[in-house]
């Protein structure tokens, strides 16, 4: 049995997970991802996740999805014809769904992943200390390389953006 | 009270993975499939982030620290990209993307 807290944000998540997939209009489906992610930091918080919460919070709903909706206010895209399937795809897509449904069903009703309950063990995650220890000790390197990754990152969005002198009418 | 076992957070991880995967191929219109594509990502955290709690370890709490970053760059990338592709042809509808076909 889950406790009624569990339950809540995870019914929460998948419906607005759902949300996002059979919305047309885009700006909905926007505002059910961020549903959604609230859902999912609320399931991080039981996990005593709270640094990852908070981040996920700050940088998808409040970043990510922002950015979501500008573009889609920014390129006006209508939700028309959204859906359907032609030819070949179908057939693939159908297998691909059907076997990650059996994996799943495979997980829920056989899944026996033995492990501790929760109030047994530490919570390592909610001690902030730990992640400061972790990252500027065992992962200093990889920080050092995701640094360098957002500036990329940076530089790659404004050369993206830049309207080239020559770049050719658009048809 | 009873706490949720590891077993549930992995249903709930594989459920939003399937979803994100069914926007994918559905979705006609590449800011959705966008959106599915950062939801199967938030599946794949959470699976992550619920193994680190049930083994009380620090690692993939890291890692999801690590992910989140890469998410957040790729997100900026991929919007970047997206309104390049408006720009020279106008739509972002998938199935009227097909230049490399002919």
């Amino acid at each position: 049995m889950a406790s009624i807290l569990f339950l809540l944000f995870s019914a929460l998540t998948v419906l607005c997970a759902v949300g996002v997939v059979v919305n047309k209009n885009a700006v909905n489906a926007a505002g059910c991802l961020l549903l959604c992610l609230v859902g999912v930091a609320g399931l991080f918080v039981q996990l005593d996740a709270y640094l990852l919460a908070f981040i996920l919070l700050l940088v998808y709903a409040g970043a990510v999805v922002a950015l979501f909706l500008f573009i889609i206010m920014l390129l006006g895209v209508q939700g028309r014809q959204s859906f359907g399937f032609s030819g070949i795809t179908t057939f693939a897509g159908l297998m691909a769904f059907a076997l990650l449904l059996t994996g799943l069903g495979t997980i829920a009703f056989k899944g026996h992943l033995d492990a501790p309950r929760l109030n047994r063990l530490a919570a390592e995650g909610a001690n902030l200390k730990s992640y400061a220890q972790q990252l500027f000790t065992t992962y200093l390197l990889p920080v050092q390389i995701i640094g360098f990754l957002l500036l990329i990152a940076m530089l790659g969005v404004i050369v993206l953006s830049k309207k080239h002198a020559t770049e050719e009418p658009a048809k | 009270m009873m706490t949720a076992s590891l077993n549930e957070y992995v249903i709930i991880s594989s459920l939003l993975f399937v979803i994100g995967f069914f926007g994918v191929l559905l979705r006609r219109n590449t800011l959705v499939v966008f959106m599915c594509l950062e939801l199967m990502l938030i599946a794949s955290t959470l699976a992550l982030v619920a193994f680190s709690r049930f083994n009380a370890t620090m690692d993939g709490n890291i890692f999801v620290f690590f992910i989140l970053t890469v998410a957040a760059a790729e997100v900026a990338v991929g919007l970047a990209i997206i309104v390049a592709l408006f720009r020279k042809r106008q739509t972002v509808q998938i199935d009227q993307l097909d230049s490399l076909k002919n």
